[in-house]
């Protein structure tokens, strides 16, 4: 981004007078790089429809908080611990007091499902960040120092990649008590170390390359300047890129974990699916609305994610750009 | 090019070297030992303990653990599994990998050669109705949550339709007076694909050399002639019924895994051939007046293809991840329905198996990938 702001002819333009301060100059740029993001990602109609999708499911997020203080009773709506007790047999189809329906312990699925969002979109941003933090500076370190450290990290890289994430949190669920947090940042590192780091690399070597970084250790910069001031904001749209990557994985695996009974979670859509299973409604389709909402769920969000890593793909990915 | 391929050999046996490590310090990480496992037994007296854990070589120090560990490994000793008890945890692998190798080779090789196929005409016809359709349609299988979609294909092809099984390996009441048991009818299955597939790999490779017009029904020619070859030798052999009742057994979840796996293949090569048909050379053959087909396979699928190999082979370390989902829901004994069980019911000698099974697979894979590539990639050669 920083790059695009430093070739656009407007910098030039721009009077350097000392009238200005520097921080209004800065913010200008940013803004204006703002904007011809957006215009370039508002032109993919892949990538909008991705965020219109994570757009109503942040706005379930929202809801339920006022939804549960206002309307329902938490007694009947509590997502973990409500049950509906006028009605004798549970799981109950969609009425209009539960729209869609109750699950085999008598909770309401809607209420669930608006929970579970919120565990996804927790556990998904976290994952991202920690992937972020760990990806780009590993990237940025090893492709500044190179040598041994490059080597280092590298094999650690190869070592990573060559562990199955879902295998390896499988035994570690059974084994030691993983709740949310956990997971979170087992997934991170996990992505962050491997296949992330490899591409962030060797996008901060192209960096490392340019006469601005030159210029900035002429300039008396020392190593952790140039890395956290120069090399790691030119990383960011990449970076940004595989922050949306991982939260589509960290649903799909966190989803397939509670699947499985694993986690030591409360509420989330895969709890919803092992729920289902547990009481045995797996493969009853007349009794849909167990099963149905929350694997859709899954399913969209991640797609949604996934969507919008696309279209930054293709902004962001200097070799996939129609300019 | 073979100081390139030893230099990554040794990378990669100093990688799985570290795997393995990785492996026994992050399962012996994990609290209690088998010393701790008769705690609440009042008959076993800390002293006894001390003798238990004494015998177990658990007193010793991790590191020493640890080597004696790596010697047993190297002797193909990987102690017995308490699932299976009183079965050794190399019999278990030996008994269940071929299982879970043949479900993801032939579903991997299937849904790759049909993804590469139609992900080459998607991206030359970019920006079509067809394109927007596929590549929609491939991300929704693509992002699909996998055993939601397994589920559904079971409900549809097995309990609606009832063309398939519900899961499971083979239908006990055919097999009560079956003469051999069941793996000897599998490794047979196992052996019959490979030497099929192989056998058509060739055909169809010498097939390609031909001239165009007799391209097409030579290669059909060679799956005919595959598939007759394997049924005469299964009608002779007498226990063709037992193996036709594996494969059906087989059908469902190659189908499932295929579908989802093509999605991801025909995107990548999207991709991949998208920045591939901006290289000049792609101009420069355009300006020639070379044919489009010719275009299009001759030119620029061979570059697009070195990413899509690379997945392919890196799919193979990835066969657990995939195995656990699919096959604890079509219930096939593999590996990863081993895993599953064995990790939840604390059976640590057989998790720690599975691990390693994986970790080989992953080595395997990345070796090939490597000799692969110096093949694929002349710059590799010739550097």
């Amino acid at each position: 981004m920083t790059d695009i702001i430093t070739k656009s002819p407007a910098l030039q333009t721009t009077p350097l007078a000392t009238d200005i301060p520097v921080w209004r100059v800065r913010l200008r740029l940013l803004w204006r790089g703002i904007r011809t993001n957006v215009a370039l990602f508002t032109e993919n109609p892949i990538g909008l429809v991705g965020l219109a999708i994570i757009v109503v499911f942040a706005s379930l997020i929202v809801i339920h908080p006022i939804l549960m203080k206002s309307v329902w009773d938490r007694n009947v709506y509590d997502p973990v611990l409500g049950i509906d007790l006028a009605i004798p047999f549970h799981p109950a189809p969609p009425s209009p007091e539960h729209l869609l329906g109750t699950d085999p312990l008598g909770r309401d699925v809607l209420s669930q499902l608006m929970h579970g969002t919120r565990s996804a979109f927790i556990l998904g941003s976290l994952a991202a960040i920690v992937n972020f933090i760990v990806a780009t500076t590993i990237g940025a370190i090893a492709a500044y120092f190179s040598g041994v450290v490059d080597s280092i990290f590298m094999r650690i890289a190869d070592l990573v990649l060559m562990m199955p994430v879902i295998t390896i949190l499988i035994v570690l669920g059974s084994l030691l008590n993983l709740e949310m947090l956990h997971l979170a940042i087992v997934i991170g590192i996990l992505s962050g170390l491997g296949g992330t780091t490899i591409i962030i690399k060797s996008q901060a070597l192209t960096i490392k390359v340019r006469t601005y970084i030159e210029a900035a250790r002429v300039a008396g910069g020392n190593d952790f300047h140039i890395i956290f001031k120069h090399i790691v904001p030119n990383l960011l749209p990449l970076s940004f890129l595989y922050m949306t990557f991982t939260v589509s994985a960290a649903i799909a695996i966190e989803a397939v974990l509670s699947f499985f009974g694993i986690l030591n979670i409360r509420m989330s859509w895969g709890v919803m699916i092992h729920t289902t299973q547990y009481a045995g409604y797996l493969l009853d389709m007349s009794k849909w609305w167990l099963i149905f909402p929350s694997s859709v769920s899954i399913s969209l969000l991640t797609a949604a994610f996934y969507l919008v890593g696309r279209a930054l793909d293709e902004i962001v990915n200097p070799r996939l750009r129609k300019r | 090019m073979r100081r390139y391929l030893l230099r990554r050999i040794f990378q990669n046996i100093l990688t799985f070297f570290l795997f393995l490590t990785a492996v026994y310090l992050l399962l012996d990480a994990v609290p209690g030992d088998f010393g701790d496992l008769y705690l609440s037994d009042p008959r076993l007296t800390p002293d006894e303990r001390q003798v238990l854990r004494a015998r177990l070589g658990l007193d010793k120090p991790v590191l020493e653990r640890f080597g004696i560990w790596l010697v047993n490994l190297l002797q193909g000793d990987m102690g017995i599994s308490f699932s299976n008890y009183p079965r050794k945890v190399l019999d278990v692998i030996v008994e269940r990998a071929p299982r879970t190798i043949l479900l993801f080779l032939s579903s991997t090789v299937i849904s790759y050669y049909v993804g590469f196929l139609s992900g080459k005409v998607l991206a030359w016809r970019r920006g079509g109705p067809l394109e927007y359709t596929t590549t929609i349609a491939g991300i929704a299988l693509y992002t699909v949550f996998l055993p939601w979609f397994a589920l559904m294909m079971v409900w549809l092809f097995a309990f609606t339709l009832d063309i398939f099984p519900i899961g499971k390996f083979l239908d006990p009441v055919l097999w009560r007076a079956a003469p051999v048991d069941a793996n000897y009818v599998f490794h047979r299955i196992l052996l019959t694909a490979v030497i099929g597939g192989l056998v058509l790999f060739v055909w169809l490779y010498f097939a390609q050399r031909l001239d165009p017009a007799k391209r097409r029904p030579v290669g059909w020619a060679g799956l005919v002639v595959v598939i007759v070859g394997a049924f005469l030798y299964w009608n002779t052999s007498g226990v063709g019924k037992y193996a036709l009742d594996i494969s059906h057994h087989l059908l469902l979840p190659i189908m499932t895994l295929t579908v989802v796996n093509f999605a991801g293949v025909m995107l990548l090569t999207r991709n991949s051939m998208l920045e591939t048909l901006r290289e000049d050379y792609i101009m420069a053959a355009r300006a020639k007046g070379l044919k489009d087909a010719v275009i299009r396979d001759k030119h620029a699928s061979r570059n697009a293809m070195l990413p899509v190999a690379t997945s392919f082979i890196l799919a193979l370390a990835f066969v657990l991840d995939g195995g656990v989902i699919t096959e604890s829901t079509f219930s096939w004994p593999g590996m990863g329905l081993t895993l599953l069980t064995a990790a939840q019911t604390q059976d640590v000698p057989m998790v720690i198996g599975a691990l390693v099974f994986t970790g080989v697979l992953a080595l395997t894979g990345h070796l090939v990938a490597d000799v692969l590539y110096a093949f694929l990639d002349p710059r590799i050669r010739y550097s």
